[in-house]
């Protein structure tokens, strides 16, 4: 087995994760910078649209690191996806699959159910409801909070900031909520 | 006045200290590039981990798999021995700049955004990171959530004041 066909297997947790971890002291090394990816979208809102809204009224060209990061980002997922993509089928747990099924999904092949987030679902309900409601929430609850997956759970935790903790806790709470009260009645609503 | 709402808007930023840059010497523009080259790898593995799997985050919030646990537990626990590391050895920057990591104060914020964020991830099955390698892998309906996702933030500094923290 060459390497390239084992990179192009999924990767455990236990490689990426600690590769994910590594982030942090290379950003701080590099140039003392912290890891976290959402305060990316109020630099654009400071650069693009700051509206003399005073909270995006600072001098964003201090982040502008963040957006050359997320830049990169942007390229590694098309080099993992086009270039070190899976031969083989996404393989999701039973049980997800199971309770999926029975909520009216059919299509597992993809990373994204295909019958919900693809293109051509833009100007439909589920686009209205799963591209335009659900991103809207991201981005303000993620500001709101001050930060997301990256700036307080993995930044915050590693530098033991209590904090970030609850906002972790609260993201959970939020995404079980959603997951088994809130999901349900959209997808009877679209599909 | 100007001046003022310049330093006023300053402090606002500093309670925010998401993604921070306490790095003193100025950057050239060219040095920006690499965390360009961090962003692509870390990319690569978003995908590669299929962290930014819809799929994976409901597993995930319904715990029917550890993936999604191991990666943010690991990550969690190389972070801290790193800045450990970083702090107990007085390691410096490349450029030789003590390593400063600013300390997130606590707002109301943190649990009512938080609980926000928290539906909004398990909706579109990412947070903002995911969102960009999402789009790279090809799934360019995620445009318009990473568009939504700007608009949310931009309501957010719009709304600012009147909300509770």
């Amino acid at each position: 087995m060459d390497v390239l066909e084992i990179i192009r297997k999924p990767w455990p947790w236990f490689i990426a994760g600690p590769l994910i971890g590594l982030t942090v002291p290379a950003l701080l090394l590099l140039g003392n910078k912290s890891f976290g990816i959402s305060s990316s979208l109020r630099h654009i809102c400071a650069a693009v649209i700051p509206a003399n809204i005073s909270f995006f009224k600072y001098d964003w060209k201090k982040g502008i690191w963040n957006l050359f990061f997320v830049t990169g980002i942007i390229i590694g997922g098309f080099i993992a996806g086009i270039y070190l993509a899976n031969p083989d089928e996404i393989v999701v747990a039973d049980a997800t699959q199971q309770t999926l099924r029975g909520l009216g999904l059919t299509d597992f092949s993809g990373l994204m159910p295909k019958e919900i987030f693809s293109a051509a679902n833009i100007l439909s309900l589920k686009g209205l409801i799963f591209l335009v409601l659900g991103g809207f929430l991201v981005g303000f609850g993620t500001r709101y909070a001050g930060g997301c997956t990256s700036g307080h759970s993995i930044t915050g935790l590693a530098t033991l900031q209590w904090p970030s903790l609850v906002a972790t806790m609260c993201f959970m709470i939020g995404g079980l909520i959603c997951t088994h009260w809130i999901l349900p009645f959209l997808f009877t609503l679209v599909l | 006045m100007e001046k003022s709402e310049n330093t006023l808007a300053a402090e606002l930023l500093e309670e925010d200290k998401d993604g921070s840059n306490t790095q003193k010497s100025t950057e050239g523009f060219t040095a920006n590039f690499k965390y360009l080259i961090i962003g692509v790898l870390f990319g690569i593995v978003f995908v590669k981990a299929e962290i930014v799997s819809w799929f994976r985050i409901q597993e995930m919030f319904r715990f029917d798999s550890f993936h999604m646990y191991g990666v943010i537990g690991s990550a969690v626990i190389v972070g801290l021995i790193s800045v450990q590391l970083i702090k107990r050895l007085n390691i410096k920057t490349t450029s030789g700049e003590e390593i400063v990591i600013p300390d997130k104060t606590f707002s109301k914020g943190q649990i009512y955004g938080g609980l926000l964020f928290g539906v909004g991830w398990a909706i579109t099955g990412a947070c903002p990171g995911p969102l960009f390698a999402q789009i790279g892998a090809g799934y360019l309906g995620v445009i318009i959530t990473l568009l939504s996702a700007i608009a949310g933030t931009w309501t957010y500094g719009l709304l600012r004041p009147k909300l509770p923290h």
